[in-house]
């Protein structure tokens, strides 16, 4: 019989490379992704590195909202002087933006060149008049119990919009269809989706994640435990 | 007549079917939470983070619970196998022949230590995905990239180890002993020459 201990323990030397290699990725693993994925990002719209394009579908209930064009309101009031409720035609009778700008989730991932269309939120809410001391907006989501808060500011930053298309398609249901909030600069949980209803209120809330202990400004790398 | 030899202990095919199962059902629940189109398909996440989750904790608990309560010295000496590599499996890797194996060839000792490895790294970073989400000091910027990768490598290894065991006509006889625990000592002699059953 051959001697047990015959050869180099190279097995253990294997395991422990490999785990050193996979913990110290929690790291580095980010970095080196996301430059791989910009250094074929040309190829990558053709042949899609990974089989989702980068995104999940995140939901915090057990279904998810489907859009009716007969019934479905974009509600907007609170402290306003004219309340309003816009059917899907009369939002897009606004005047039409698109831009292209990088999603960020706050589980680390990131999908870069989304293809947004839709209506600065200043142009719905010419249509309410805010009333002067009001300084923040909440966002209700159609997903119960969603929703989110921005200040007034942060609605107005130049790339924050409402958006009802996605990549030159109408916006996907598991997207937020028939609209959704964007704002680049902020994680994924503020960009509301499924919105049914834009509140204008006194002071910003706590909302739905906000209430699980994440950041109430959720500035992508500077907030929930990044870049601190 | 046929004579087979003894391959694989009970504890050894427990632990390989435990192993199996629970990373068949991880799988299955990652993907529902991974792949877009699945998640619209069925809806219900909550559910599935937590049918994914608790499997996950689940699944290293039988592990070690089959480990600790069955035949340990013999797992302790399967680990020993498994960590030699003597020159003949370099030959063996490099594909030169002949290259006599031992009980295990060195593509399975491979196999072996980095499926152990990617427990603990699937472990790992799992832990992490969930008290991230409670807590923003657990939150690391790689930890999903190393989770999902897990899955790549270890799909691609799955898909090899699979090949082998159940369509390969020369290795396919293998899955006897993964679940009988025997095999014929003739086919055991050419694959693990160097091997001598008990
Ligand atoms: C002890 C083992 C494991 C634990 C504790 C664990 C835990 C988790 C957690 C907490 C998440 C995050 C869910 C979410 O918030 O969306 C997750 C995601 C995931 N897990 Fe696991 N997991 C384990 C093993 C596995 C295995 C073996 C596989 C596949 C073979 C797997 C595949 C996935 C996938 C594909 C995702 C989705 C990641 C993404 O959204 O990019 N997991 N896991
Ligand atoms: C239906 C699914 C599976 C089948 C039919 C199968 C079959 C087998 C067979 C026949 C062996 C024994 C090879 C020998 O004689 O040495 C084996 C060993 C092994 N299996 Fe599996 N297996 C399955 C799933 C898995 C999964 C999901 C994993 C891990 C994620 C896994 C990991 C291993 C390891 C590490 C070994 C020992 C080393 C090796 O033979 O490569 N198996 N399996």
């Amino acid at each position: 019989m051959p001697d047990a201990h015959e050869g180099k323990p190279v097995g253990r030397a294997v395991f422990l490379t490999t785990v050193a290699a996979g913990v110290t990725s929690l790291l580095w693993g980010r970095g080196v992704w996301s430059r791989v994925s910009s250094a074929i990002s040309p190829v990558e719209s053709l042949v899609p590195l990974v089989p989702t394009g980068g995104w999940r579908i995140y939901t915090v209930s057990g279904s998810m909202p489907r859009f009716d064009p007969a019934t479905w309101r974009l509600e907007v009031g609170g402290a306003v002087g004219r309340p309003a409720a816009l059917d899907i035609h009369e939002l897009r009778a606004l005047p039409r933006v698109d831009q292209v700008s990088t999603f960020h989730c706050v589980t680390g991932w990131t999908v870069k060149n989304v293809r947004w269309g839709g209506v600065r939120i200043a142009d719905v809410l010419a249509h309410v008049q805010p009333q002067p001391g009001a300084t923040a907006l909440r966002f209700v989501s159609a997903e119960e119990p969603y929703d989110d808060y921005l200040t007034m500011e942060q609605a107005a930053l130049p790339d924050v919009l409402l958006a009802y298309e996605m990549d030159g398609k109408p916006l996907p249901r598991e997207h937020g269809a028939p609209l959704r909030l964007v704002i680049p600069d902020m994680y994924g949980y503020k960009n509301v989706k499924w919105l049914k209803r834009i509140e204008v209120v006194p002071k910003e809330g706590t909302g739905y994640w906000e209430g699980y202990g994440y950041d109430q400004d959720a500035w992508v790398g500077h907030s929930n435990g990044y870049g601190t | 007549m046929t004579r087979y030899v003894r391959r694989f202990s009970r504890t050894e095919r427990t632990l390989h079917w435990a192993n199996a199962l629970g990373f068949f059902v991880l799988l299955a629940s990652g993907l529902v939470l991974y792949l877009p189109s699945l998640s619209v398909l069925v809806g219900r996440r909550p559910l599935v983070k937590d049918v994914h989750f608790w499997s996950g904790i689940g699944w290293v608990s039988l592990l070690a619970a089959i480990a600790v309560l069955g035949d340990r010295r013999g797992l302790v000496r399967t680990a020993r196998d498994v960590d030699r590599f003597g020159s003949d499996d370099v030959r063996f890797l490099l594909g030169r022949r002949p290259a006599p194996q031992g009980r295990f060839n060195a593509g399975q000792k491979l196999n072996t230590v980095l499926t152990a490895a990617f427990t603990l790294l699937f472990f790992v970073s799992g832990m992490l995905l969930w008290l991230g989400e409670r807590d923003t000091r657990f939150r690391l910027a790689g930890t999903v990239i190393l989770h999902d990768g897990l899955m790549y490598v270890s799909l691609l290894l799955l898909v090899g180890h699979l090949y082998l065991a159940v369509i390969h006509p020369a290795t396919r006889h293998a899955l006897r002993g993964i679940t009988l625990g025997t095999v014929d000592a003739e086919w055991a002699a050419r694959h693990h020459a160097k091997w001598t059953p008990e």
